[in-house]
């Protein structure tokens, strides 16, 4: 992997509602390189889909972005901060450089226009492209996720739910995007269709060479498919780093708790064990870390001192206990 | 084409899929063309043949009644006399079902008879010319009605909450809840009477015989703007009402949000995807109302003297002209028929959705 950044996020914080407001992004900071798979894992409320839509400037009222930035490194030319763009430069940007692939695929592709249609009018909106080149290339987009290109005729509800999902990545294909933002875009398939998604979707990858924000609640996916791996809880990143690192040696015990929670598709079996207790309010947060109520390894300090994420050798936490001994080495 | 050989077993397979897509699809839409029109024929005999039933049903002798009222008014020859009779019953009449057939058969050449309260007037060329009246006048402005409404109401729920919206939603209630006869009076007091700006009643004036003559279209047309205008203000609110609320939740849709993700431009995000679905609730209302434009413009001609069908529905009821009444209540019920089965049809084509949930 080259140092190449492509999208920097520092500091980005979404508050929801103004009278008072809550904080689902807290603070977060991370860096996209040029062709990585970046994986971003949490429970439901964790603030992933509120980042991802601040991220690609999504976001609806009442969500606000109150602080941060989202650097955005052309190839050629000066970063852009895409929380300061212009309307303009942004929808250029938009999908030409910078595509998302939704949680719903169900819901995701307009119901009343035919699939293909829904290909063609982003391409003629960032290509030079005639209208009947258009559909050839919505077809050749749809093939290449398996589905035959005639069906682009088709409309979305006389597509199988697996078929809408595939066919919502290969709409995010269609403009040759350097980043692909994707928010949980197999939770809605079975297991099967989940396998061959992502299957396609780590060859299209390759090929591509697309960078990838992938998005979701499964610790033991992410393993398989990302490069490195950001744990969020309560609107904050616990902690960050390889993927391969985080999966084996997690520190914070809420990755742990996460790991354990789900079994393992590869290694040995071991039990799997919920984490007691549910997301916190985000409106009435507890006081140190966020985490310290749940927490099974809980020690003095843990309510009152929120522990700062402190990174070392590209693996970062945010958790006391581990928190101190980083410190030392560092 | 495909069709014929699609099997389960065939349809299976991709190339099979491939050839059959498009044929299908016109095979469904066919089908459901199809039992439309069957469904739609059969209601619209349905009404003729209760058109037909309810004055035999009524107590009494409508068809004496009538006999009785045409000599008041004038000599009555025999065959008028079994003109009535074809048409209402009556003690001489003939067996019901000869009666029946004989009525449908009137009804296929517009035979209606003779219009009491314009006698000797027949029904069809009384009825003829208040369609004509109330057709224009309440379906121009039910149109503008709608589209105004709609648009507007697809502007206001854009951005809800935006400056828009807290401008016209608010406004639009309140036109909403006004009386129409109330509100049509004001107009007419202020702008026809006070003013001067508009003629105070009429469909025209009345020395300009009826036909494509400028000066009788440009007549016609000052007369109708008045009452168009009232019809326009108090319905266009709910329309718009309508509208701004099917959009509001509209885009908060997904493939909204990924129409914007797309960079697409702001009013192709709002047309193609937002409002285009939001529309679709608010189209098949407007089948409804358009069906009522023949019967529901009482009040309008009324408040303005208006020679439409209203107005000849109300003398019909006050001259016990039970022609005019039974051929006006026929006319209603068609009008209302062919209204949905056109928007139902429209409807079809603009939401693929329905295409296959009717086949």
């Amino acid at each position: 992997m080259t140092a190449d950044p492509i999208l920097d996020v520092a500091g980005l914080t979404v508050e929801y509602g103004t009278d008072r407001p809550s904080r689902a992004v807290d603070d977060i900071s991370f860096r996209l390189h040029r062709g990585e798979i970046l994986g971003v894992a949490g429970e439901s409320g964790s603030g992933k889909s509120t980042l991802m839509t601040a991220v690609t400037r999504l976001e609806r009222p009442p969500a606000r972005i109150v602080a941060g930035s989202v650097r955005y490194h052309p190839r050629d030319g000066e970063p852009v901060d895409l929380l300061g763009a212009p309307n303009r430069q942004l929808r250029e940007l938009r999908w030409d450089r910078l595509a998302v692939v939704f949680q719903s695929a169900m819901t995701a592709l307009n119901p009343v226009m035919r699939v293909g249609a829904q290909f063609v009018d982003v391409l003629r909106a960032h290509r030079r492209i005639g209208r009947k080149e258009a559909w050839q290339r919505a077809a050749e987009l749809l093939e290449m996720v398996g589905i035959p290109g005639d069906r682009a005729r088709n409309y979305p509800h006389e597509f199988s739910g697996g078929m809408r999902q595939r066919a919502a990545i290969a709409l995010a294909l269609a403009c040759d995007p350097e980043i692909i933002v994707m928010d949980e875009p197999t939770t809605a398939v079975d297991v099967v269709m989940q396998r061959q998604i992502l299957g396609r979707l780590q060859e299209l990858q390759a090929q591509f060479g697309f960078a990838i924000v992938f998005i979701t609640h499964d610790l033991s996916l992410l393993v398989e498919l990302a490069d490195r791996i950001m744990i969020m809880y309560a609107g904050r990143v616990v902690e960050t780093g390889a993927a391969a690192t985080i999966y084996r040696d997690p520190l914070h015990p809420y990755t742990l708790g996460l790991r354990d929670s789900s079994p393992s598709l590869h290694g040995r079996p071991r039990t799997v064990r919920a984490i007691g207790g549910s997301a916190p309010d985000l409106w009435d947060l507890p006081k140190g870390c966020a985490f310290h109520p749940r927490c099974p390894r809980r020690t003095d300090g843990c309510d009152t001192v929120r522990p700062p994420l402190l990174t070392v050798g590209g693996h970062g936490t945010a958790c006391l206990l581990t928190g101190p001994a980083t410190q030392e080495q560092s | 084409m495909g069709g014929v050989t699609l099997s389960p077993a065939v349809s299976k397979a991709p190339a099979a899929v491939r050839r059959t897509s498009r044929s299908a699809v016109r095979r469904i839409w066919g089908s459901v063309l199809l039992k439309r029109i069957a469904f739609y024929l059969v209601a619209a005999w349905a009404a003729a043949t209760l058109n037909f039933l309810l004055p035999r049903l009524m107590p009494g002798d409508p068809a004496s009644a009538i006999l009785l009222k045409m000599s008041e008014l004038g000599p009555v020859t025999p065959d008028r006399v079994q003109l009535v009779h074809r048409l209402f019953g009556g003690a001489h009449s003939e067996p019901l079902w000869r009666q029946y057939f004989s009525y449908l058969g009137g009804l296929f050449h517009g035979d209606f008879g003779l219009s009491l309260a314009f006698y000797p007037t027949p029904v069809s060329t009384v009825v003829r010319s208040g369609f004509l009246w109330s057709v224009l006048l309440l379906g121009v402005s039910t149109v503008i009605a709608f589209v105004l409404g709609t648009v507007l109401g697809a502007l206001a729920g854009r951005r809800p909450g935006g400056w828009l919206d807290t401008v016209i939603s608010p406004l639009s209630i309140f036109v909403h809840s006004l009386p129409y006869f109330w509100a049509a009076l004001i107009l007419v007091y202020v702008f026809a009477f006070r003013l001067d700006w508009f003629p105070l009643s009429g469909g025209a004036r009345p020395d300009l015989a009826p036909g494509f003559d400028p000066r009788f279209i440009s007549s016609a047309v000052t007369h109708a703007l008045l009452p168009a205008a009232t019809i326009v203000l108090t319905s266009i609110s709910g329309w718009l009402i309508h509208m701004r609320n099917m959009m509001a939740s509209v885009v908060n849709e997904d493939y909204v949000l990924l129409a914007r993700a797309k960079g697409l431009s702001e009013t192709r995000v709002t047309t193609a995807y937002a409002a285009r679905n939001a529309v679709l609730p608010s189209v098949s209302s407007f089948a409804v109302s358009i069906g009522l434009v023949v019967g529901g413009s009482l009040l309008t001609e009324m408040v303005f003297n208006y020679p439409g069908l209203g107005s000849l529905l109300n003398q019909a009821i006050l001259n016990l002209d039970y022609p005019l009444m039974q051929a006006l209540f026929l006319v209603i019920s068609m009008t209302v028929l062919v209204a949905n089965f056109v928007m139902d049809c429209l409807y079809v084509l603009l939401d693929p959705r329905t295409r296959e949930a009717a086949s």
